[in-house]
């Protein structure tokens, strides 16, 4: 044992004679790490995109990004004679020629499609949790960003192959391309180096794939991750919790232990899935030909909304002037995902404008503690999920049996008054359960224990909640600085806030007043329960105490 | 089963029901849901003077009704004259005729005849106008034959309704085109040649007879084969991968997420 | 994250023998949270950093009972883990691939030897850390996300005087010819990118088909007569001929042909471009060019998998349902000396998606 320490001993010193660390190594152990699950969904896209990167060396090493086409005699039977590219060909060695081949093909597909589906979940949490909120609006961004190259990642890389249903999904963006005004048909001949297919996509795409985009994605993660170890990462409110302090434990050894069981969790769910569920084979697909199609053509599932999109759109063209406007492909292209992706990158700069809130947020909301924005949230997962739907609405008519016209109707219909509902519906749940958190607040929780009154009347006994609970729910009902205009029927000679003058301004007030919208948390009737405790005065029916020193904001 | 009364309340009891819950009715779904129905094969051999009497016995019992007591079509039914006895093979083998449930198209359902009943029939039928006759075994089998061309005939004229595995697509106004798992190579033949209900005629002088046994050694093979990644899902694409990468994936590792930082009960 | 103090004793004096002065800097402390909020509170470290520092984590778990079960519980995890491990070489050495198959066996063996080895691992590692470490709860204090308006200033101070330092501010001429010499150095990496393809011209306009070429069966590429294609309600794919190869003009080219009875056919379906009353469509959809060839002959409907646009045969392949704003351009037919199906001459109109410049 102890000449194990005496080895340790003697690297440290080596090291820290070259490198002065030990006190910013110790900062770094120490550092304090809030525990929370829903704070490890940006973990699985992480360690997906580890993973993503060893398996995809592996495949580099058999693949080959080459359209030059080949009589195939490989493994797979029935196959034989075919003309095909070697990309496909390769691809096919890879399956059925390589061992491991198969399983480091599927484990790489499962992960992107991880990759993607962590990244929706992560993103929504720090949505519904306002953890984009000042300091963190770069690195909020910087995930939006993350979160498109990723889609397009993925598109390129199932591409590669060059089987039938990838090959047509590069049609169709090839389509799309084409209908850009003035300069679609100069993209589409550059990007295909002449007339669909060409023969030089699939090179070109591979040195995307595994060159340009992963260094991009390299860079922006590492920065990611430096802002969020830099601003230390949020909290969920509770008990001791302030804006000022990180509660958790340290790096060395809880978290470290805690990520890297994870990040084994995660490998052995993709090796699981890679065992069991069969991923994009293509095999079955045969080699890309642009005569052929298969019935239930989707792209993988975070394209679906694209695709849904296209099915969705009425046949709307215009000629005009010997030009074409292709209202029909451009707008389901460009419109949807701008709305979701330019919204969400406005959306902390467009909050920030409507409640004039300037401070730093370190303790995450409860989603029912600001209702409008998780309204917002849920309209646009509803958009969102219901052009998804609609990406795979040939599935969905075939394995339910519903007419295929018919859902592509009920779409139309829902893309605009879903998200109305969704809002709707969400906010008053959130209202709801702000009801709900005053009331257990003012009344105490229930225990089962009924009493009988001198005078008769039943009771049933309450404590107060714990201490725990009531930091809980009493968090962040600090609500931001008003804007402090004048309300209704007040002096108009009253100097009204900057910011709130002018039609913006009355529009910032308008938007203010339904952000903010929220129970109070005194209800006010309280109807003299006996057995409450009593509530430290100067608690309740006030802002809470100072959580952040305000003086910091700019 | 002591163990689970000291464990009734830990925290993730609840969970841990419902996910059992969950699995026994999957099993049970899974036990109990699909089902095919038998399909008969070709069998050659001319039809006597007997068997179209026979026919026309259950034509006229089960039938006729629907198609008239000489076949020559109500506003229920089409006339079967001249639709050969292929045509007729294929629909009864498949237990797709005598119709019931008259939606948007007929499904594959349990045969009602036996074998020698539905030659018996379709001898009936083809003597009244002639038309497609039965293929003989040798005609659909698909030894020998060039599965690259059966691919390529099928990629450029079956799977844009049936799906590149056969597994079957959406039509319009409530069809669908049926998944070819349950289809015998006699009936694949009949499909082509005589275009049952929405499906295209593929006619011997357009696809030939070789070809058609192409097509059919392409799909009795890629289906007979087994997914060597695991289950497949359907085979039906991109939508199965994106629920299982949710329900199982991402449900998974939240489990998982959650058992990592759930604070510890004290003991 | 802490500012670091240099000690003086470590850097050697330097040429004149003198020894390195404490920098400038005041020496600045990890901010103490109030104390009604801190719970345990991670103490600062003292400066000369040989006092014994108080502990800050337990030693010991809080159940050492539990903790020496877990400890066997964890043990077999990594036990398993590693028997998966070695499995999974095992597997790879032992199991061959080459036929569908057998890449079944070795995906499953290879799989479930990879998913127990995680497993392991992870279960392993999540019960040490729940059972066999001490559960703690810490609090580190945050500092405001702002520097200190000395730091801002001093920063500034520094960044303003290296600009005049640097004459960029003062020198217009160098900052400005400075400017003009990088504008095109930035737009030259874009003109590099002219060679990647050609210019479209008018290429969209047409495919290959010309007058006379004979319509292939796609696949045994045999062509066709009318009298073999002569059942209502066939359908097939056809390319032109001698191109059967060339995947750039099948892009567009490609084609369906239609076989109806007489009097179905109807207007806009041009009678003359028929031949038998058997009509040619483009297969390439004038939505995004998928091949649209979901021909139902019962309702005489071509739907395309893609986006489900759907166009009406017997009438010029007119848009009924869905996306795609144009028919499918229809082929002029006719039959040569041999009888075969021939095309009279290329598409009158561009096939698929439509351009800009289509009009």
């Amino acid at each position: 044992m102890s000449k194990t320490t005496d080895a340790m001993d003697g690297t440290g010193r080596y090291l820290d004679d070259r490198f002065r660390g030990a006190r910013s190594m110790r900062t770094f152990l120490r550092k304090i790490f809030p525990d929370h699950w829903s704070f490890l969904l940006g973990e699985i896209a992480l360690y997906s995109f580890i993973i993503l990167l060893l398996t995809g060396t592996f495949l580099t090493f058999w693949f080959q990004p080459s359209m030059t086409e080949v009589t195939y005699h490989g493994a797979y039977v029935p196959l034989h004679g075919i003309r095909m590219s070697e990309a496909y060909a390769s691809t096919l060695n890879i399956s059925f020629d390589v061992r491991g081949g198969l399983l480091m093909r599927q484990i790489h597909h499962w992960a992107a499609l991880l990759f993607v589906a962590a990244i929706m979940v992560h993103m929504l949490r720090v949505f519904f949790t306002g953890a984009y909120r000042k300091p963190r609006e770069f690195n909020w961004i910087i995930g939006i960003v993350l979160f498109t190259l990723s889609l397009l990642e993925g598109l390129f890389g199932y591409s590669l192959p060059d089987d039938l249903l990838s090959g047509t999904g590069l049609r169709i963006t090839q389509g799309v391309m084409q209908s850009i005004p003035i300069v679609g048909t100069y993209l589409s001949y550059f990007l295909f180096g002449g007339p669909f297919p060409g023969n030089i996509i699939i090179p070109r795409l591979y040195v995307i794939h595994v060159l340009l985009l992963p260094a991009l994605f390299l860079a922006l993660i590492t920065a990611h991750l430096f802002f969020m170890f830099h601003q230390k990462h949020t909290q969920m409110p509770g008990k001791g919790r302030t804006e000022t302090n990180v509660v958790g434990a340290p790096m060395y050894p809880y978290f470290m232990a805690k990520t890297g069981a994870f990040f084994f969790f995660i490998f052995a769910v993709l090796a699981l899935l890679s065992t069991f569920a069969q991923i994009n084979p293509i095999w079955l697909f045969g080699p890309y030909n642009p005569s052929g199609i298969t019935a239930g053509s989707q792209p993988d599932f975070y394209m679906g909304a694209l695709e849904g999109a296209l099915r969705i759109m009425p046949a709307w063209e215009w000629n005009v002037l010997g030009h074409t406007f292709a209202f029909n492909v451009f707008i389901p292209a460009l419109v949807p995902l701008g709305i979701i992706f330019g919204g969400g990158a406005l959306w902390p700069f467009i909050e920030r404008w409507i409640t004039g809130d300037k401070r730093e947020h370190h303790i995450n909301d409860r989603p029912r503690n600001a209702p409008t924005r998780t309204g917002i949230g849920m309209a646009a997962i509803t958009f969102y999920g219901v052009l998804w739907l609609e990406g795979a609405n040939d599935v969905i008519a075939a394995q339910l049996q519903i007419p295929l016209y018919l859902l592509t109707w009920i779409a139309r219909v829902a893309v605009f008054l879903g998200p109305v509902i969704a809002y709707w519906v969400t906010k008053r749940v959130c209202l709801g359960l702000q009801h709900k958190d005053a009331h257990l607040l003012s009344h105490g929780v229930e225990t089962g224990i009924i009493r009988q009154l001198p005078s008769g009347e039943y009771i049933e006994v309450t404590r107060p909640v714990s201490e725990e609970t009531r930091a809980v729910l009493e968090s962040n009902r600090a609500g931001a600085p008003q804007l402090t205009a004048p309300t209704a029927g007040e002096g108009a000679d009253e100097i009204p806030a900057p910011g709130a003058t002018g039609a913006l301004g009355r529009l910032r007030l308008t938007l203010n007043r339904v952000l903010t919208e929220g129970i109070p948390l005194e209800d006010g009737h309280g109807n003299g329960h006996a057995e409450r405790a009593a509530v430290t005065a100067g608690d309740h029916g006030q802002p809470a105490p100072d959580q952040g020193s305000d003086d910091h904001s700019a | 089963m002591s163990w689970i009364k000291p464990r009734r309340r830990h925290p993730a009891a609840g969970y841990a029901v419902l996910l059992l819950g969950l699995v026994i009715i999957g099993v049970v779904y899974a036990a109990i849901a699909g089902g095919g129905s038998a399909a008969s094969a070709a069998m050659p051999g001319g039809p006597s003077a007997h068997d179209i009497a026979v026919g026309q016995a259950l034509f006229a019992r089960t039938c006729s009704s629907c198609h008239g007591m000489n076949a020559q079509g109500t506003s229920a039914a089409p006339s079967l004259v001249g639709v050969g006895a292929a045509a007729v093979d294929f629909q009864v083998s498949t237990g797709r005729m005598p119709g019931k449930d008259f939606g948007a198209e007929m499904p594959r359902k349990p045969v009602t005849f036996t074998q020698q009943q539905i030659h018996q029939l379709a001898a009936y039928i083809a003597s009244l106008g002639g038309g497609p006759t039965i293929p003989s075994a040798a005609q659909v089998s698909p030894a020998g034959a060039d599965m690259a061309l059966g691919q390529q005939l099928f990629i450029t004229d079956c799977a844009q309704c049936h799906n590149f595995a056969g597994a079957g697509g959406a039509l319009t106004y409530g069809k669908s085109a049926p998944a070819l798992t349950q289809s015998t190579p006699t009936q694949i033949y009949e499909a082509m040649l005589t275009g049952p209900e929405a499906m295209p005629v593929f006619s011997d002088t357009t696809i030939t007879p070789s070809q058609k046994r192409d097509i059919i050694a392409y799909v009795t093979t890629t289906r007979a084969e087994p997914n060597p990644g695991g289950f497949s899902l359907g085979r039906v694409g991109p939508v199965t991968e994106g629920l299982v990468t949710f329900l199982g994936g991402i449900a998974i590792l939240v489990f998982a997420a959650m058992w990592l930082t759930m604070k510890r009960r004290e003991a | 994250m802490s500012e670091s103090t240099s000690n003086p004793s470590d850097i050697p004096p330097d040429e004149n023998g003198q020894e390195a002065e404490e920098p400038r800097a005041p020496q600045r402390v990890i901010g103490t949270p109030p104390p009604a909020q801190a719970r345990t509170l991670l103490g600062e470290d003292e400066a000369n950093g040989s006092a014994p520092v108080p502990r800050e984590l337990p030693a010991e778990p809080d159940n050492p009972e539990r903790a020496k079960r877990a400890e066997r519980v964890v043990a077999t995890c990594f036990i398993v883990s590693m028997l998966a491990s070695i499995g999974f070489i095992a597997a790879y050495v032992g199991l061959q691939v080459h036929t569908v198959s057998s890449a079944a066996n070795s995906n499953l063996a290879l799989g479930v030897a990879m998913s127990i080895a995680f497993g392991g691992l992870g279960v392993g590692a999540t019960i040490w850390v729940r059972q066999l470490m001490p559960q703690v709860e810490l609090t580190e204090a945050r500092k405001p996300m702002a520097s200190s308006p000395q730091d801002r200033a001093e920063f500034a101070m520094t960044f303003t005087q290296g600009a005049e330092a640097s004459g960029f501010v003062k020198r217009p001429l160098v900052r400005r010819t400075l400017i003009a010499a990088t504008l095109p150095l930035a737009v030259a990496p874009l003109v590099l990118l002219r060679d990647m393809g050609p210019l479209p011209g008018t290429s969209l306009r047409h495919t290959v088909w010309r007058k006379g070429m004979r319509l292939l069966v796609y696949g045994p590429n045999t062509p066709l007569r009318p009298a073999d294609f002569a059942i209502p309600g066939q359908m097939i794919t056809v390319v032109p001929d001698g191109f059967q190869d060339n995947l750039d003009a099948l892009a567009k080219a490609t084609t369906i042909i239609i076989k109806f009875g007489p009097g179905e056919l109807q207007p806009p379906t041009q009678m003359n471009w028929t031949v038998d009353n058997i009509v040619a469509y483009s297969k390439i959809c004038t939505h995004v060019g998928c091949p649209v060839a979901l021909y139902e002959h019962t309702t005489h409907h071509i739907l395309c998998p893609c986006h489900q646009s759907t166009f009406d045969a017997t009438r010029g392949a007119e848009v009924i349902f869905g996306p795609a704003a144009r028919p499918l351009p229809q082929l002029p037919l006719g039959t040569d000396a041999q009888g075969y199906l021939i095309a009279e001459s290329d598409y009158n109109v561009p096939v698929g998606p439509s351009f800009w410049e289509r009009g």
